[in-house]
């Protein structure tokens, strides 16, 4: 087939319209959800005192946290699934879930504590935290970076670590709710290390998968 | 800019609100530009220029198939850069590796790959033999043929919708065979 040729093909396919990336990546979430809602509550499920955590703003905290990374790197992976987009000035956007972070372990350190600090932060749960943020995140990555892969980036493999950092968020709100370590302490430490394990296995598989 | 950057933004504009016409001169506009930047890449990586053709139907697949990704509000030129950069890096790397590969690492050569050699011209049209038949013969119809839609689906009793279906599938098919290869 020579170059005119294919110029003819293509203008005859110009009627099909494509959803837009935001939209494909939406469905890819929606599918994937249930998925990890499920395992979470057959293997977790919400911790028995909700209903008095919820009156704690450190409890809270770790939803606005959660959902803040969730939120950035939804908006960062948009962005980055055309195909001139640099990541360069919306990485910020990343810092939000940082500073609420910040902002919580500095309220933490004014106000009197039962426990001491490294107790805070090794907590009860840690190995559980481990875990189940990324087996969580799986299926949300999985859904993620099929959704992205409607677009078009340009560097795949940070693509996929924004995917890996979108799927985690969404993965340790869920979690949020099943832990009773509240402590901001204990969210800095193993919430990031469960987010980095699935940035790295984003970042890996978008390396491979996020290419045109 | 390049003079004629803003009209290609305009053939885009046109091309998405369904203009056919603009698109065709759009694709039309853009491929000595690809072609020359396929050859200026190719000469560079030390590669026979006699490739270049190949990567600029590549290109045009993947401005075709991820033209979602274009913001309407932006300027064209970028995007298509973008595109078209994103295209011959991969192509000359996927050329280089395979030299590589060649000379020095037969123990990576995974089982049934085909023996390394650099890709013949026309890689599109041998990707088309490959196609499923329906497919082919609408792809070929259209291309080879120049017939209508409407023309297309009289020659193979099919409905006009049927054709584009076939049409898109063929081309995405197509341009997922060209990155695996």
């Amino acid at each position: 087939m020579d170059t005119d040729q294919l110029i003819r093909t293509l203008a005859a396919d110009n009627a099909h319209r494509s959803p837009p990336v935001g939209v494909v990546l939406a469905l890819g979430l929606v599918v994937a959800a249930p998925l990890s809602i499920a395992i979470f509550f057959l293997t977790l499920g919400v911790r028995s005192d909700v209903m008095t955590a919820m009156r704690n703003p450190f409890f809270d905290l770790k939803f606005a946290v959660t959902l803040a990374l969730a939120i950035s790197a939804l908006a960062i992976s948009l962005h980055l699934s055309r195909p001139e987009a640099s990541p360069r000035g919306w990485v910020w956007l990343l810092a939000l879930p940082v500073v609420l972070l910040a902002a919580g372990i500095h309220g933490e350190m004014l106000l009197p504590q039962r426990l001491p600090m490294m107790t805070r932060l090794v907590g009860n749960n840690w190995r559980v935290c481990l875990t189940a943020i990324p087996v969580l995140s799986l299926p949300l990555l999985a859904g993620a970076l099929a959704g992205l892969r409607h677009g078009a980036p340009s560097r795949p493999t940070v693509a996929g670590a924004i995917a890996g950092l979108l799927s985690a968020g969404l993965a340790a709100t869920l979690y949020a709710s099943h832990c009773t370590d509240d402590s901001p302490l204990f969210v800095a430490t193993w919430y990031t290390i469960a987010t980095a394990v699935v940035t790295i296995i984003g970042a890996l598989a978008g390396r491979k998968v996020l290419k045109y | 800019m390049r003079e004629g950057e803003d009209e290609w933004t305009g053939l885009m504009r046109s091309a998405i609100s369904g203009d056919n016409a603009a698109y065709h001169r759009l694709l039309k506009a853009i491929t000595p530009v690809l072609r020359a930047a396929a050859r200026r890449g190719l000469a560079r990586a030390g590669q026979p220029a006699d490739q270049s053709e190949d990567i600029v139907q590549e290109i045009l697949l993947a401005v075709h198939l991820k033209r979602h990704t274009w913001n309407a509000g932006a300027p064209f030129a970028p995007w298509l850069f973008a595109i078209a950069r994103n295209k011959l890096i991969d192509a000359l790397r996927r050329r280089g590796r395979r030299v590589f590969v060649n000379i020095d690492d037969f123990s990576e050569t995974l089982p049934g790959e085909e023996p390394a050699e650099t890709a013949s011209p026309g890689e599109v049209a041998a990707h088309l033999e490959k196609l499923p038949q329906r497919q082919r013969e609408v792809l070929g119809s259209i291309a080879v043929d120049a017939a209508s839609i409407r023309e297309t689906a009289a020659k193979f009793s099919m409905s006009e919708g049927a054709v584009r279906v076939a049409l898109h599938r063929g081309l995405a098919a197509l341009t997922a065979k060209l990155r695996e290869k």
